[in-house]
This record gives C-alpha cells, sequence and structure tokens, in this order.
C-alpha cells in the first residue's frame, strides 16, 4: 500500500533495469543449461530457442564415463588446495606485521605489495614459461602454483591487512602480560581471530584460482595435465561439431563455483568490503 | 639508560620477526613478478626465436613498437574497451546494487543469479557466447530470422566485434561492481539514511545528496580497478576472437600472446609487455594522482 502512494518514474526505470538485466544476465545461461539436455542434432534442426525433446542426459552419462574429466576436475582440485595453503599461509605471515607492528619499512613494503596488483601477467608470461622449462616443471599443474601464489598474493594481503587492524590491540597486550612472544601471539592470538578474514580468501581466491586461464595455457600442454577451464578446449577438439556435448563441459566447469558461492556469498562480499571502504 | 636499551632492544626484536614474517611473501612475488619483470626487460634487447642464439638488437625492437599500427590499434582498442566499460558498468552496477540495498534480504535470490557470469571462467563464457552468437545457429541470428532478418554474424564482422566483446565483457564484470558497491552501501551507516529520512528527505533526494557522495570513494576504486582490469584484458577476447577479424578486437595483451606463442617472436612480444607495463603504470599513476586531487 505504502509503495502505491511512492509511485514515481523513476521506480519504474529501477523496475525495467532489474527486470531487464534478469532477462540479459539468464538467457545466456538458459540457453546453456537448456542444451546441455539436448542431442547433438537437435540443436540445428530445431532452431537454439526450442525446448528440448527429452530430458537426454547422455552428455553428463558420455562425459563422466570417458572418465578423461575426472582428470580435469581431480587437476584443479590439486592445483586449488596446494595453491589455498601455501596463499593464506604466507599472506597472513605478511599481513601481520604490516598490521600490527612499527617499524620504519612498514608503509614501503605494505605499498610495494598493493602495487603489485595492477602488474599485468602477461609481462612474466614468457619468462615463466621459460623458467619452468629450465627447472623441468613445464607441463605439469605443479608449474601453476608459483605464479598462482604470487599473483594472488597482493590482493590477498591488502584484504587481511585491512581484517586484522580491526582487531583490538588489548588482545595482544593481555597476551603479552601473559608471557606470549611475537611468533607465538601470531599462532594463538591472531590467525583465530582472523578466522572470517581468511575464509573470505578461500572464497574470493578460491574463484579466481578455479577459474585461471592463461598461465594454465602456457605453462601446461598436455590434455593430462591441464585444469577444468581448458577441459572446455580440449573436448572441442574431441567433439567438433557436438555443440550440446561442448556446452555440458562448459555447465560441469562452473557449477563447483556456483554452489560455492551460494553458501559462502556473505564472505565473498565482506572481502569486497574490506577493498572497497578503504578504497 | 634501562628505557633506552629497552626500547631499542624492543625495536630490534620487531625488525626480526617481520624479516621473518615477510620473507615468504617477499620471496615469491621476486621470484614470479619482479624477476620476470626485469627478465622481460632484458630480453627487449634481442631479436630471438626462442631455439636459435640470441642476437643484440639494443633499442630495435622498441623503435618497431613505436611504428607498429597493430600494437597502437590494439592500445586503442584497449582504451575503447576501458572508456566503455566504466560508462556500461558503473551506472548499471550502481543501480542494481542501490536496488538490492533497498530490498534487503528478499533480494537473495536476484543477488545469487545476477553474480553468476562473476563465478564463470572467461573461457567457459567465451566459449558459451561464441556457440551462443554463432551466425548460423545462434540465437541472435535465430532472433533475427524470428523477425523475418537474416544470419547475424556479430563476431565476425570487423565492424561489430570490438562492441560485441565490450558487450560480453561487461556482462561478465557488471555483477562484480554490483557486489563491490552493494558493499560500499553496507559500510554506509544506518543512522546516516535515518537521519536523512527525518529530515524529510526523498529516497531520490536520499541517493543523490547523500548516498552517493558518501560512496565517491568507493567509486573511484571501482573505476581504478576497472581501468587496470579494462587495459591488461586477455581471456575472453583471446577465446572468442583471438583479437581477429583482421586486428578487429585486438587488445595488447592478445597481440603480445600471438607475439610470443603463435609467431615466436621472444624479444618483439617481451618489448611489447614491457610497453603494455610502462602504459598501464602511467595511466594507473595519472588516475591515482586526479582522482586524489579532486579530494583536496
Amino acid at each position: 500500500m505504502n509503495s502505491k502512494k511512492k509511485f514515481r518514474p523513476s521506480s519504474i526505470i529501477v523496475a525495467v533495469l532489474v527486470v531487464l538485466w534478469f532477462l540479459i544476465c539468464l538467457t545466456p545461461l538458459v540457453f546453456l543449461i537448456m542444451s546441455t539436455f539436448k542431442q547433438q542434432f537437435e540443436m540445428m534442426n530445431n532452431g537454439v530457442f526450442a525446448l528440448p525433446e527429452g530430458f537426454y542426459l547422455g552428455n553428463y552419462k558420455a562425459l563422466f564415463e570417458s572418465g578423461r574429466i575426472w582428470r580435469y576436475i581431480l587437476n584443479s582440485l590439486v592445483v586449488l588446495v596446494v595453491t589455498l595453503v601455501i596463499l593464506l599461509s604466507f599472506s597472513a605471515f605478511a599481513s601481520y606485521p604490516l598490521s600490527r607492528w612499527k617499524f620504519r619499512m612498514n608503509k614501503p613494503i605494505h605499498g610495494f605489495i598493493v602495487a603489485c596488483m595492477s602488474i599485468p601477467i602477461h609481462i612474466t608470461l614468457l619468462p615463466l614459461y621459460l623458467m619452468s622449462v629450465k627447472t623441468g616443471l613445464y607441463d605439469s599443474i605443479w608449474a601453476l602454483i608459483g605464479p598462482y601464489v604470487a599473483f594472488n598474493l597482493p590482493i590477498s594481503v591488502f584484504i587481511l591487512t585491512t581484517f586484522m587492524a580491526t582487531i583490538p590491540k588489548e588482545l595482544e597486550e593481555a597476551a603479552e602480560i601473559d608471557g606470549c612472544g611475537r611468533y607465538q601471539m601470531f599462532g594463538k592470538v591472531m590467525l583465530p581471530l582472523v578466522k572470517p578474514g581468511l575464509a573470505t580468501l578461500v572464497i574470493y581466491d578460491g574463484v579466481n584460482i578455479w577459474n585461471e586461464f592463461s598461465f594454465a595455457l602456457t605453462l601446461t600442454q598436455s590434455a593430462a595435465n591441464r585444469t577444468l577451464p581448458l577441459a572446455v578446449n580440449e573436448f572441442q577438439g574431441q567433439y567438433t561439431m557436438n555443440t550440446p556435448m561442448i556446452l555440458t563441459v562448459l555447465f560441469i566447469s562452473i557449477l563447483p563455483m556456483i554452489i560455492v558461492f551460494i553458501f559462502g556469498q556473505d564472505k565473498l562480499i565482506k572481502g569486497m568490503m574490506a577493498g572497497a571502504v578503504k578504497g | 639508560m634501562q628505557q633506552t636499551s629497552l626500547a631499542f632492544r624492543r625495536k630490534k626484536s620487531i625488525a626480526v620477526a617481520s624479516t621473518v614474517f615477510l620473507f615468504p611473501a617477499l620471496l615469491v612475488i621476486a621470484i614470479f613478478i619482479i624477476y620476470p619483470i626485469i627478465d622481460s626487460f632484458a630480453t627487449s634487447a634481442y631479436d630471438w626465436n626462442g631455439i636459435t642464439d640470441k642476437l643484440f638488437v639494443g633499442f630495435g625492437n622498441w623503435k618497431e613498437m613505436f611504428h607498429d599500427k597493430v600494437f597502437w590499434k590494439a592500445f586503442g582498442n584497449n582504451l575503447i574497451v576501458m572508456v566503455l566499460s566504466i560508462c556500461i558498468q558503473m551506472p548499471i552496477g550502481i543501480a542494481l546494487a542501490t536496488w538490492l540495498d533497498k530490498v534487503g534480504r528478499k533480494g537473495n535470490v536476484a543477488k545469487v543469479i545476477w553474480f553468476i557470469p562473476m563465478l564463470m571462467s572467461s573461457v567457459a563464457i567465451g566459449y558459451l557466447f561464441r556457440y551462443a552468437l554463432d551466425a548460423n545457429t545462434g540465437f541472435v541470428t535465430g532472433l533475427s530470422q524470428l523477425f523475418g532478418g537474416g544470419r547475424v554474424d556479430l563476431l565476425g564482422n570487423p565492424g561489430k566485434v570490438l562492441l560485441t566483446c565490450i558487450f560480453i565483457i561487461s556482462w561478465q564484470f557488471t555483477p562484480f561492481y554490483m557486489v563491490y558497491y552493494l558493499a560500499g552501501y553496507s559500510g554506509l551507516s544506518e543512522d546516516v539514511k535515518e537521519a536523512a529520512m527525518i529530515d524529510g528527505a526523498t529516497e531520490r533526494q536520499y541517493f543523490w545528496r547523500v548516498a552517493l557522495p558518501l560512496l565517491k570513494p568507493t567509486i573511484k576504486s571501482a573505476v581504478i580497478l576497472s581501468m587496470v582490469g579494462s587495459l591488461k584484458y586477455f581471456d575472453l577476447v583471446y577465446v572468442l576472437t583471438k583479437g581477429g577479424p583482421s586486428h578487429a578486437s585486438e587488445l595488447m595483451a592478445t597481440y603480445m600472446y600471438s607475439m610470443a606463442f603463435e609467431s615466436h617472436r621472444n624479444g618483439y612480444a617481451s618489448t611489447l609487455a614491457c610497453g603494455m607495463f610502462i602504459l598501464i603504470s602511467l595511466i594507473a599513476i595519472v588516475t591515482m594522482r586526479l582522482l586524489n586531487r579532486k579530494e583536496d
């Protein structure tokens, strides 16, 4: 009843935009999901807008039975977990002194790490490729870990220092009086308190790492060593004309992140808030 | 005396401990970011195909880059992407965030659905749109045929391909800015809105006169993020068009990539990467200076 009184042209514009954005956002996704239930020639014969003829699960079946998709999923998972463990520890280590202690190099180092955020990965692509060949890591998922950790560190340190700065000094002072040393303080006082910050990083960096493309494209080569985002590339060679099949691979590759987001959206938004408020 | 030596000891212990804590992160950055940058600048002085010996050419590659029409065209394309991205994504992002902030929890489903494009990898989005925009079986062609038109080839047409890419980039990144502004909104305190409402401000006045000015820092950092992102953009365009047809959608990064990994001109590719690095740093520094100066 209240809303009727307040009816104004501006709210019409907002309503139109909201509906329009729903359509723009959903149309490609509906197209994607619908296509995964189509058979190979259905798409060409019946046109794009036709609903699937039946609830055809052949694409999913063929995919999971072929076994190759599991390899990509496994590779992606290993890269994700190993990278996150290293990335989170290093970010937490670095953020602790930067957010809590006064020392001369504090601001320059923080500024330097944050400035690394705007470095284009492309300037490192060729040297890192050559480095991976030299060290024998080329064409293995292990070649990806270093670059992934390095390029996600700046934003992670940035987010985590903001989190740590909000924790009251008194807690540390109390622990110091109780005879807690600097290193113990980090593990016993700080880490438990920034758990929400770490959870934010898991989601925020997790999405980035899961979807990373440029390094995965240049540092791995054989199908067995590639990650899920490149699976589409690989399957495209095998099923050149089978569009529904390729779209099924695509859908499977994005599904895990959608599920993670549904459960972890607050964490993700918190992470962005840390960046947004501070500027 | 006792005091100063205690303070000194404390200072020293902080110096030691902070070195220990910062070492791993700085080491990783040194190996995987700083060394490669130096290496790229060094390689830019050579002519090198990756197999035979390097041939020293001094500033030869840099001279070539200054006269390389494709590179400057790519840079121009990057600038177009940058400007249009800001013009499209920022207003829509703010509008959607404003709506989500107003409806609160009721908007949760919308928030998740709107955010999905941001959760997809650029490759996935690239392939999805390649099929969706296919000139024969895609849905834009389907739509046009529905109304009696012919086939529409958005990605194969040099005049339309860049705009099409920008539209898809906006589809991907608008949700990011939506959530970013939403985060900015949640940083504004409820009191501010209440106070404005008590003073008799309408919703519209609240938005234009109170919320928007308070969101300024968020908008500033969003603009900088968007600019830097647009200038180093790669994945989606690489999957969609590889910079084609005839360089119409070429970006600095796609051009550099094709030089390095398709033409195998490592020296020149390194020069392009360095040029890109310098241009992005310059633009980022200048913008930050300009945006921060306005505040005073």
